[in-house]
């Protein structure tokens, strides 16, 4: 009774700072801006299934993309054990799900072999971040934090992995000790049962208990810690993806109080089935934190800096400032930085600061070559380019800060109807003694 | 178009030349080779001439909002006066705003790439094209990534390259993988920011790796890009940058 009383105390506590945790995130999410309508469920489930289940962009790179797999089909077949777990934990039962028969079984079985892969696989994943310099995981916003808080959550993992496989040898070996029928099925943890032949039974049963606390309490700590680190991922990938646009990629969006004003500077008599205060007068482009959408703000959740986006921009291989990752991280640690005052000060709070330049220099912003092979490759479709293009939008249109050379681009365009300094009256040169042959 | 339309007749193609076309005089001839394609098959089809207009395009992409949608209106308007239904484009940034973002703006019409218009000009046995013309040639494709990456176009140009040579030599990073020249966005008519290298020679040095000895573009931004890089270089000699459409209209002795 106790211990269910303990259990019951550590789920409340966790479930409370949890939600204290998802309170002042969705009230940041308040201070963001429309996006787009979120229909087309259907369509949604299936690229969720494709992408975040079947796992198909990640695959682009086939040995650590299959690293990532199995860690995250595992992922989904322990967490039923976990249900297990808290259940057992509040009601004093063991093993309450076994009733579920030959789908138990199937779950135990997949849950103790996924613990040995995942154990394996975050062993590789340490590895390989420890020892081998892979330069994927450097650049200008890879700070030491973030490859500390990496590694907490590797070791977290690996952790859980090692408890949870204790857990299941200590059980079968008591099972065999007092020759009790074991419930569910072990494929993994029975070859390992060896470890503990010699130990007595009382001492058995405390190191059930240790392995079977530690793991469950660990799983606890885990998800307080996960909202502070870039492991929010494993929350909100799912859900990112499931939310990701669904529209053409590389397109940008129109921005409508500004075709609204360019539409009655064409014909002044035309009608949009509103009056025009309906619309509210803001900020072109994006500045701060207060002008991202919803959706800007979730895939800033939602990255791991994995840095597959940074590999394959052309800008940061040949050495230029831009980082894609970066402008994720950024947009992250500044609603962090002024989420807070936002929320309470309301949308016209300034602390005298700025994603664009306190973050986000122009230089990275103009190095972008909008070919979009950052958000082809991100596996949780994040969507770079997007944000890049309406910090340039607020860059140009409200401080017509732009280099030089795009300046006379643009004269030239609204002048003679090309980017360059040609007369229209040139236009058909090209056909000058062109000699055809038809067929 | 404005002659066409004022003798009554509506030409069922509005072919789309783009600033580059109209321009650039490397460019300028690949236009020449697709127009001889176009009257090879006899296509009904007219040009804006001095009415064409940037799509806004460039501008879009550098943040200009504003200078995008007066020329995105402008042109849909125009449109509207000739009546125009289908396009064809040669430029894949022309392409993917008409096909893709004009539409947002009331414009919708069939927007056709000029590969694709080749690709099946030549699956319906319009176009026969001699291979004896390139059958030496060494080829690589550098996908442009406003046909590939964003409008899923890869497989066309390589099956119209087939057609020319088997000798088709593929960059270590294609198809979706590949890695742009360094003109879009709005870079063209800028200078790049500092760094260690251009973007072009890098894409460069990956295509001269194969060993091909033509360059295969589709894009006119790539065109100049990769040109450059070939120049700089010093491979003008033996490693040729051509159009797709260019080959075709050479393996058709036009």
């Amino acid at each position: 009774m106790v211990k269910q009383y303990f259990f019951a105390v550590a789920i409340l506590a966790t479930l409370v700072f949890f939600t204290l945790t998802a309170v002042r995130i969705i009230r940041f999410f308040r201070m963001t801006k429309p996006a787009f309508p979120v229909r087309d469920l259907a369509k949604r489930f299936i690229v969720m299934l494709t992408i975040a289940f079947g796992q198909t962009r990640i695959l682009r790179k086939p040995f650590t993309g299959l690293m990532h797999a199995l860690v995250f089909w595992g992922f989904c077949v322990i967490l039923m054990g976990s249900a297990e777990m808290i259940i057992d934990g509040l009601f004093g039962t063991e093993r309450s799900l076994h009733f579920l028969g030959g789908f138990y079984d199937f779950m135990i079985a997949s849950g103790d072999i996924s613990a040995l892969i995942i154990g394996v696989a975050i062993i590789l994943f340490l590895g390989r971040r420890i020892l081998l310099h892979v330069k994927r995981f450097e650049g200008i916003e890879m700070k030491a934090i973030s490859h500390i808080d990496a590694n907490i959550a590797l070791l977290m993992i690996l952790f859980l992995m090692l408890t949870l496989q204790g857990l299941n040898i200590t059980y079968c070996e008591i099972k065999v000790l007092n020759q009790e029928a074991i419930v569910g099925f072990y494929p993994v943890s029975r070859l390992f049962m060896g470890l503990f032949s010699s130990v007595p039974e009382s001492v058995l049963k405390v190191w059930y208990e240790i392995f079977w606390w530690s793991h469950i309490l660990t799983i606890f700590i885990f998800a307080g810690y996960l909202p502070y680190s870039k492991h929010f991922h494993v929350f909100m990938s799912v859900p990112n993806v499931f939310l990701s646009r669904l529209y053409q990629p590389g397109k940008l969006t129109n921005m409508e109080h500004v075709t609204r004003e360019v539409r009655l500077m064409m014909d002044p008599n035309f009608d949009f089935g509103m009056p025009a205060s309906d619309i509210p007068a803001e900020r072109f482009g994006i500045k701060d934190a207060e002008d991202i959408s919803w959706k800007n703000y979730l895939d800033s959740l939602a990255c791991t800096e994995c840095g597959r986006c940074t590999a394959v921009c052309p800008a940061n291989i040949t050495g230029k400032r831009l980082s894609p990752r970066k402008i994720m991280m950024d947009t992250r640690a500044r609603m962090k930085e002024k989420g807070p005052g936002l929320v309470k000060n309301g949308k016209s709070f300034d602390d005298h600061r700025s994603l664009i330049r306190d973050y986000i220099t122009e230089e990275e912003l103009w190095a972008c070559t909008t070919c979009n092979a950052c958000a082809r490759e991100c596996p949780i479709c994040i969507n770079q380019p997007e944000l890049i293009v309406d910090m340039r939008r607020y860059l140009v249109m409200e401080e017509g800060a732009v280099p030089g050379l795009l300046k006379v681009t643009f004269n030239n365009i609204e002048n003679n109807g090309a980017p360059w300094a040609y007369s229209p009256e040139d236009r058909l040169l090209w056909a000058k003694d062109l000699e055809i042959r038809m067929n | 178009m404005a002659e066409v339309y004022a003798r009554g007749k509506k030409p069922e193609y509005l072919f789309w030349v783009g600033c580059a076309g109209a321009y650039d005089d490397r460019y300028k001839k690949v236009v020449r080779a697709f127009a001889k394609i176009l009257a090879y098959l006899g296509t009904d089809y007219a040009v804006l001439g001095k009415e064409e207009s940037c799509t806004g395009d460039p501008a879009r992409r550098a943040g200009n909002e504003m200078l995008y949608l007066m020329q995105a209106m402008r042109n849909i308007e125009l449109f509207k006066t000739y009546e125009i239904k289908k396009i064809i484009t040669i430029c894949p940034h022309c392409y993917n705003i008409l096909k893709n973002e004009y539409p947002d703006l009331g414009g919708k019409y069939e927007v056709i790439n000029y590969i694709d218009f080749i690709d099946s000009a030549i699956h319906q046995g319009k176009l026969k094209v001699d291979p004896a013309v390139f059958e030496d040639a060494k080829v690589t494709y550098h996908d442009p990534c406003y046909l590939g990456r964003i409008n899923g176009i890869y497989e066309k140009p390589r099956s119209v390259l087939k057609q020319m040579t088997p000798h088709i030599f593929e960059m270590q990073r294609n198809k979706s993988f590949a890695l742009c020249c360094g003109a879009g966005g709005g870079q063209m008519f800028k200078e790049a920011e500092k760094g260690s290298k251009e973007v072009y020679m890098e894409r460069t040095e990956e295509a001269l790796g194969t060993g091909a000895d033509v360059i295969a573009t589709a894009c006119p931004f790539c065109m100049t890009m990769l040109t450059d890089g070939i120049k700089y270089k010093n491979k003008t000699e033996n490693v040729k940058n051509l159009d797709i459409a260019e080959m075709v209209a050479e393996s058709l002795n036009l």
